[in-house]
């Protein structure tokens, strides 16, 4: 289809290639015109909003008095809470294991579709991707059961072996997510290398092949390097769900018992309960900013360091 | 383009086969290579297989069976013939709310992300990169950072728990106006644009019959991810909503869930929760397999500009 489009393209462009010195006399409302229904939502629901936390995580509320003006306490209180922080750290631990994982499969997944050496390769690339499309609460509540010791599999297994392996215990209930979250996405990433690495020019395999390359010299010199600038963008796409773990851990309170998930299990989860049910509004608005701000840190980061190392090379 | 690089034309017996030739294009399948990547495979169906067969069993089948085998009696229709009876037939209720949701969020926000990203690719007008960045950078906002304050700005406006709430944050896609700016920069041949002007065609015109076609692809890859992020959506409905009535299937079935688990008293319907899950998974599955063809290049195009 896109290359349908591209041929069509460069074939009406010299067609018309002559009128391109009329360009734009006085078009620029236009433009504005079609971007204002856009900017208006957004600024309505991204915007607004924003500067609203920002607002009223500069309040308390009192049980007498009403919402009090604090000015930076809650920032200061929240940078002394050991909840914050033990979320904070669980999450990032679980970004430094998970996200490597996830797309390291994914790539390996990738090359070998794209090896073209698979029986069934279509069969595979769907079966793999399909669980993306599974909702967090359906796929929770599938693994939940499964890994469960009381209806799921491994219940039978240990009575099978004899054994009393938990995956829902407190040490392990964050590998089981583990595992929940690679499920669901790893099909994903590994569709977005896939592209990357369809986009390389045959040709190129060729030149390499006539000059006597293994498939290990091209895989190492060609299409890994083609994929970089999609791990740079997936890399920051993974960080930025993994900082905001909420609806498995969040599900896994009412399917599992006694599986260490506390109300500050992750920091999206303790910013939920403090606005929601501990109606510490102002609280949870100076958690969640200082979430984005790290959150976007982390994206900026890794963005600025593959560029760096893209120059370099 | 398929020059033979690894057959070599040996000097053939009489009763031999013809060789296959390997080429770079059709290289000699893996047996290894597949069963590795089978297993990985393995590991993505298994949970799906265990969903179908489970939700042929009854609740006592369920609880007493073993995970992957089947149990003592076939009961899938009774149990869909349940999901959709149980508590007044609330189940209809949340399908109908999912399905409003989705069609009007999907539609709207994905004509609102054509209509910029056109705009942006090929109209020149003030703030244009700024706004480019402002958006791009939205994607990385964590979604709790908005819903407390859309939470809270919503109950002032007295559109919580209404359908509004969940309606207005997904007409906003950042990253679907993205994929259609890149598009729009590729697919849509300026010139043509010209030409059209030439002949007198107003901009609206212009943009819905000579470019929205052209964007077919992005706009089925746009279309058909916002459908699954608001079918899938979990939280914002979570905060935004108290009545059962305006449920999407994710709270309703959650909620489900919590009744079977409510340890003791609750009637335990996790039959039921697990065929609710299948039914609800179905039209994404469906979705998926049928619009292969468009998604696949849509994705290709967001990731190749990258």
């Amino acid at each position: 289809m896109s290359r349908q489009l591209l041929t069509q393209r460069t074939s009406v462009s010299d067609v018309v290639a002559d009128h391109q010195t009329f360009r734009k006399p006085k078009r620029r409302n236009v433009g504005l015109a079609f971007i204002a229904p856009f900017s208006v939502l957004f600024l309505f629901v991204f915007i607004v909003p924003i500067g609203y936390s920002a607002y009223i995580s500069m309040f308390q509320n009192k049980l007498i008095g009403g919402k009090v003006f604090i000015w930076f306490d809650n920032y200061i209180k929240l940078f002394q809470d050991s909840q914050f922080y033990d979320g904070v750290i669980r999450v990032v631990l679980f970004t430094a294991i998970q996200v490597p994982i996830m797309l390291f499969s994914a790539i390996a997944l990738a090359l070998a579709i794209d090896s073209l050496r698979l029986h069934g390769s279509r069969f595979f690339r769907i079966i793999v991707f399909l669980p993306y499309a599974i909702p967090a609460i359906v796929s929770t509540l599938m693994w939940g059961f499964m890994l469960g010791i009381r209806y799921g599999l491994i219940g039978s297994l240990n009575k099978a072996a004899g054994t009393s392996f938990n995956p829902f215990a407190p040490e392990t209930t964050m590998i089981s997510i583990g595992v929940m979250v690679t499920w669901g996405f790893t099909g994903y990433n590994m569709l977005i290398f896939y592209a990357a690495l369809r986009a390389v020019p045959r040709e190129l395999y060729e030149a390499a092949a006539i000059d006597g390359a293994t498939e290990f010299q091209i895989v190492r010199h060609i299409k890994l390097p083609a994929l970089r600038s999609s791990l740079i963008v997936t890399i920051i796409f993974s960080i930025i769900g993994t900082f905001q773990l909420f609806n498995e851990p969040n599900i896994l309170t009412t399917l599992v018992s006694n599986s260490g998930i506390t109300s500050y299990y992750t920091p999206n989860m303790y910013a939920y309960s403090l606005a929601f049910t501990g109606s510490q509004q102002g609280y949870a608005a100076a958690l969640a900013l200082v979430m984005a701000v790290f959150t976007i840190a982390i994206a900026y980061a890794v963005q600025i360091k593959g560029m760096k190392n893209a120059f370099n090379k | 383009m398929s020059a033979p690089s690894t057959g070599k034309p040996a000097p053939r017996l009489p009763l031999e086969r013809p060789r296959k030739l390997y080429t770079l294009a059709n290289p000699r399948k893996s047996l290894s290579l597949t069963i590795v990547t089978g297993l990985f495979a393995l590991y993505c169906i298994v949970p799906m297989l265990w969903l179908v067969i489970n939700a042929t069993k009854s609740q006592q089948d369920f609880v007493s069976s073993f995970g992957l085998g089947f149990g003592g009696h076939f009961a899938l229709w009774d149990n869909v013939a349940q999901v959709f009876t149980f508590q007044d037939g609330i189940f209809s209720r949340w399908l109908l709310n999912t399905v409003l949701y989705v069609v009007i969020g999907a539609v709207v926000s994905t004509f609102l992300a054509a209509l910029g990203g056109y705009a942006l690719a090929k109209h020149d007008f003030v703030g244009r990169r700024a706004f480019l960045l402002i958006v791009l950078g939205s994607i990385s906002v964590p979604g709790i950072a908005l819903a407390i304050p859309q939470f809270l700005l919503f109950a002032q406006l007295g559109i919580t728990n209404t359908p509004w709430a969940v309606l207005i944050p997904s007409f906003i896609n950042p990253f679907g106006l993205y994929l259609m700016w890149v598009f729009s920069d590729q697919a849509v041949p300026t010139g043509l644009i010209e030409a059209a002007r030439i002949d007198g065609a107003g901009e609206l015109r212009i943009f819905l019959r000579i470019a929205f076609p052209l964007l077919a692809p992005a706009t089925v890859t746009v279309l058909l991810f916002s459908f699954v992020s608001i079918w899938n959506n979990y939280f914002l409905p979570l905060i935004m909503l108290k009545d059962p009535a305006w449920y999407p299937l994710t709270i309703g079935i959650n909620q489900w869930n919590k009744l079977g688990s409510t340890a003791g008293n609750g009637e335990l319907i996790q039959n039921l929760v697990i065929t609710g899950s299948l039914l609800m998974i179905i039209p994404l599955i469906v979705a998926f397999l049928s619009l292969q063809r468009y998604w696949q290049s849509g994705l290709s195009m967001g990731a190749i500009k990258d």
